[in-house]
């Protein structure tokens, strides 16, 4: 990235700040302090959804029920994905496009600082009614929590209790959010760039939220027909999904999915984005391949919205359906493939050093590699049909998850953490969270194929003596990974509260790009007037 | 750019990303039509016709039999017994077959219900065609009734070469509760 000539902006616009306390951030529509909130946010949400599943490893150590009864079972499994997906990962993504996109551009704010404060401010109160049920249910009060696994499926979810109602409308609350902050981000990107950045100089974090945006414009609507349809199916006599009244539950199958696939793509883009930085930071090296990837994203995008139905391989269609769905799935990863060799070739013989963002975006090259390709084996229409609603796609899309997304959002937590908060986090702790974490989930997830293969179905409190071993592998691999996760939060907190060095403004001694031209951290008001691109 | 003019510029982008979204939620509901009109025009998902094939082919091919089978199905919350007369006939495409299937209502009292058809493999079900059936209409029972119902139908002869056998399969749905309150109560 070319030079921008900074006008010197320091510490001294307190003038700007107005109100302090709970009102700064109740009514902020600071870029800076949104992003936060966000990441805050979902660090909290992490934390919960692992806790959720944690109660369900502990089930699953033993065959037989002892301490989680199957009603409630059912709602911790379907919970634990919603609450992973809508509140910990996606809410992470917009946190770092609130923070670094404008940094990055040289743009003063994003484009619509408003909406930008409704966007955040709908996501706690979607929390709490999504999880509310569930709590009232532990207290003895009422049908629990929505209980049909985070795909909602009728006819079950068209029977169950009134959890159902309550997350379709946090469904609806945190798609009115997502779609918000996609219609920001693409203001942002396309009006607000710095003058003589052109969109073939936009920094690769920027394309892969453009693409999420587009995709969350796209598809998020779709998904809030559907539960809009299961809503007026379950109070108000319609049968969208009825067979009974001439409607098809396989329908909702394909609207869900319709969101769903890309949803998965949606989750990662952002991701893909920036590990590009993190490895050139720390190869030392310009990225490889700058267009190649910006294409190869732009095709991800655009082919997983033609690919749902291989999520249902299994429900009856007809051969050339199946063809055509298996081979438009296998066709994606020859896109992801230009992206893994670009990332490769940005390292390849550069003067690497293995600071913690770099290890973590090592670690997601590979065991995210793993999630691909298990996702090819998934894809094959023949295979599926042994694989499908087994422990192997649990293990499948708990790698290109949990190692492709959570371990990447990690990866930019410790790259940023500096610019954010001016201050060095602990290096020490930092690379004993990653190799607890590479390790633990390994050990957590590798049983997962194996006992799939060997015939174990998902969602499930029981299951057959001969899968005894590897789950008690899995649920201790579990709790520490859990148990893990709390030396990040503790390395995290401590730095936000000033703890460790003062970091430079370029932090890294191979950072690149415009944000490490700011100060550590940035000023209130950054970027104004804006920077100039050669 | 001046300030003014951004912020004018960003708002009519915000505005047209809108109108996106509104087409996108409008497109998910035009799934639901098109997801009939393909599953109709194609007999994908099994679904048969609603109603009787107003003409059949009744060329008798002697040369072929054709296994159909039966399967009856009560959903959650239907308090009847529905069964086949015979699990399965042997015919030749084109022939006219009638067989009965049996309800009883066990419960005390009047309840109507609704018996919805479907044919695997899929790509059989445009060749299976009924001249009459229960499923055409809703069926009520008074409290204790058993019925005898009737169906009439004809695998034409077009059914392609290598289906040798074909699954019927009627489920029937109680129809005046709400879906959510059969599963509840
Ligand atoms: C080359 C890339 C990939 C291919 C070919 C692929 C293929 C598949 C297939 C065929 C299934 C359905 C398996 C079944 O239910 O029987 C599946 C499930 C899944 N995949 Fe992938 N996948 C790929 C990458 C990804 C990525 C990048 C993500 C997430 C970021 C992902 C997340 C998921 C999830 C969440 C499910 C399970 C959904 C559920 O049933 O609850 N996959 N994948
Ligand atoms: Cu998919």
């Amino acid at each position: 990235m070319s030079t921008g000539s900074i006008a010197a902006h320091g510490h001294d616009d307190h003038a700007h700040h107005g109100p302090t306390g709970l009102a700064r951030w109740l009514f902020t529509t600071n870029h800076k302090d949104i992003g936060t909130m966000y990441l805050m946010f979902s660090m909290i949400m992490f934390l919960i959804g692992g806790s959720l599943i944690l109660s369900v490893r502990a089930e699953l150590f033993q065959p037989g029920i002892q301490i989680i009864q199957p009603e409630l079972f059912n709602q911790l499994i379907g919970l634990h994905a919603l609450v992973m997906i809508f509140a910990a990962l996606m809410p992470a993504a917009t946190g770092f496009a609130n923070w670094m996109l404008p940094l990055q551009i040289g743009a003063p704010d994003m484009a619509l600082p408003r909406l930008n404060n409704w966007g955040f401010w709908l996501l706690p109160p979607a929390g709490t009614i999504l999880l509310m049920p569930l709590v009232l249910y532990l207290f003895g009060i009422g049908t629990g929590g929505a209980d049909a696994g985070w795909t909602l499926y009728p006819p079950l979810s068209a029977q169950s209790g009134w959890g159902i109602d309550f997350a379709i409308l946090a469904l609806h609350l945190m798609g009115i959010s997502s779609v918000m902050g996609s219609i920001n981000v693409v203001v942002t990107i396309l009006n607000m760039r710095a003058p003589g950045m052109t969109m073939m100089k936009l920094p690769m974090f920027a394309w892969g939220w453009l693409m999420t945006a587009f995709l969350l414009i796209a598809t998020i609507p779709v998904l809030a027909g559907a539960i809009t349809m299961l809503l007026t199916d379950r109070h108000f006599g319609t049968h969208f999904f009825d067979a009974a009244g001439g409607g098809d539950p396989i329908l909702f199958q394909h609207l869900f999915w319709f969101f769903g696939h890309p949803e998965v793509y949606i989750l990662l883009l952002p991701i893909w984005g920036f590990i590009p930085h993190i490895l050139e930071t720390f190869a030392r090296k310009p990225m490889y391949g700058y267009k190649a990837q910006v294409w190869s994203l732009v095709c991800i995008a655009a082919l997983s919205v033609i690919v749902w139905a291989h999520h249902f391989f299994t429900a009856g269609m007809p051969v050339q359906a199946l063809i055509y769905f298996m081979y438009s799935t296998m066709s994606i990863s020859v896109p992801l493939a230009v992206l893994f060799f670009c990332w490769i070739a940005t390292i390849w013989r550069g003067s690497m050093t293995f600071e913690t963002p770099m290890l973590f975006a090592l670690g997601f090259i590979i065991l995210f590699g793993i999630g691909g390709l298990t996702g090819l084996v998934l894809a094959d229409v023949a295979a599926d049909a042994q694989y499908h609603h087994s422990y192997f796609v649990v293990a499948h899309f708990h790698y290109t998850l949990f190692a492709g997304g959570i371990m990447g959002v990690m990866a930019g937590v410790y790259y940023w953490l500096p610019k954010m908060t001016g201050h060095m986090y602990s290096e020490k702790l930092g690379k004993a969270h990653f190799w607890l974490t590479v390790i633990s989930f390994n050990l957590t997830f590798m049983p997962q194929f194996f006992v799939g293969l060997a015939g174990m179905p998902r969602r499930i409190p029981d299951y057959a003596l001969q899968f005894t071993e590897f789950n008690v592998i899995s649920t201790i691999g579990a709790f520490a990974l859990g148990l893990s996760q709390l030396i990040f939060v503790y390395n995290v907190v401590t730095t936000w509260r000033g703890k460790g060095e003062k970091a430079t403004d370029g932090v890294w001694e191979g950072s690149k790009g415009l944000e490490w031209q700011l100060s550590s951290p940035p000023p209130h008001h950054s970027w104004d007037p804006q920077p100039v691109i050669k | 750019m001046n300030p003014a003019a951004r912020s004018q510029a960003n708002r009519a982008l915000a505005l047209r990303l809108l109108g996106g979204v509104a087409a996108a939620f409008a497109f998910g509901f035009l799934l639901v039509p098109l997801y009939d009109v393909i599953c109709e025009a194609t007999g994908l998902n099994g679904k048969t016709r609603g109603a009787a094939v107003a003409m059949a082919d009744t060329r008798v091919d002697t040369s072929r039999k054709v296994q159909v089978e039966f399967i009856s199905t009560t959903m959650p919350g239907m308090p009847w017994e529905f069964s086949a007369g015979e699990p399965r006939v042997s015919v030749h495409p084109g022939e006219i077959t009638t067989v009965h299937f049996r309800v009883r209502n066990m419960t005390a009292s009047t309840i109507t219900g609704q018996a919805i058809p479907s044919v695997s493999p899929g790509k059989a079900a445009s060749h299976l065609q009924k001249l009459d059936c229960f499923c055409f209409k809703q069926q009520t029972l008074a409290p204790g009734e058993v019925r005898d119902m009737p169906v009439s139908f004809i695998v034409d002869a077009r059914l392609p070469d290598d289906v040798s056998a074909l699954t019927l399969s009627y489920s029937f749905f109680a129809v005046d509760a709400a879906p959510g309150d059969a599963g509840r109560s």
